[in-house]
């Protein structure tokens, strides 16, 4: 089978993102949550924390688990919706 | 009645012993239920029924890495993050458990003439010095991976066939897509020409 074309798309864009230093989905694990908070305050991306943003765009799984977060932190603050 | 706390009695509680534990755990597992519910709603592989295993081994895992909280957010939000991991890692096995890598980079060929009828003719050049770079600067493993990657199969599946770590996978992926990009830039792509190869 060929690789698609939005296979390659894919490509294209983690190696858009790539970056000489990353850190891995451990270290984003543990600070993630301090990510979604401020995302979901509406606050700019703290300079400590673009080492995250920049994870998210190029870790699919942990981007799932970001946006699932969200989702978590969402309904503990609405209990009732 | 399910009571949050302020970070430092989360922590001072799951540490203590006793009945302030057990209402500390028990609090938290009444969060973490309500939390895990709505995160995993999107997943069409996830049943309610599974939601006592995940429980179970999120606490787990939340009491072992208590050390590792920073304060840096909420104490929930940090223990709900690991619960997401916990679940979706578990789902993501169940999901590419059959799939044998093998097979999946067999079946999978990169070549230039591949995608060429939906390629913008413009970036036809880019494509095909990226699949240069693939077939001939990577190693056999890097190409494993990368392609994996893209195909969606889960990182803990890959490691595992690869019969390597979670942190040995992501050094393989950085390392490929790291390589990849620097030797597009020394041919004179940039970042901008990685944006958009495909018009749609
Ligand atoms: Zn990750």
């Amino acid at each position: 089978m060929p690789v698609t074309g939005e296979e390659i798309q894919l490509i294209l864009n983690v190696i858009r993102d790539t970056q000489a230093v990353e850190i891995d989905c451990d270290v984003c694990l543990m600070q993630v949550g301090e990510f979604a908070e401020d995302r979901l305050a509406g606050k700019p991306i703290a300079e400590g924390l673009k080492a995250i943003e920049q994870h998210l765009l190029i870790c699919p799984e942990c981007r799932e688990e970001f946006e699932a977060l969200c989702e978590a932190m969402n309904a503990l603050e609405n209990p009732e919706s | 009645m399910v009571r949050d706390r302020d970070n430092d009695e989360w922590i001072k509680s799951l540490q203590a012993e006793g009945p302030i534990r057990e209402s500390a755990l028990s609090d938290l597992r009444e969060l973490l239920f309500v939390g895990l519910k709505s995160a995993l709603k999107s997943r069409s592989d996830f049943i309610d029924p599974m939601l006592d295993d995940f429980l179970q081994d999120s606490l787990i895992r939340i009491l072992e890495a208590l050390d590792q909280f920073q304060n840096r957010s909420r104490f929930v939000t940090w223990a709900t993050a690991i619960a997401i991991r916990v679940a979706l890692t578990q789902l993501r096995k169940r999901q590419w458990r059959d799939v044998s890598l093998e097979t999946l980079v067999a079946d999978t060929n990169f070549e230039p003439e591949a995608a060429s009828d939906e390629l913008a003719p413009d970036r036809r050049e880019l494509v095909e010095a990226m699949y240069h770079v693939i077939n001939t600067q990577l190693t056999e493993k890097q190409r494993i991976v990368l392609l994996a990657e893209i195909k969606g199969m889960a990182q803990e599946e890959i490691a595992a066939q690869l019969g390597c770590s979670r942190n040995a996978l992501y050094k393989l992926s950085h390392d490929a897509r790291f390589r990849l990009k620097q030797e597009l830039v020394l041919v004179g792509f940039d970042s901008k020409s990685f944006a958009a190869a495909f018009n749609g």
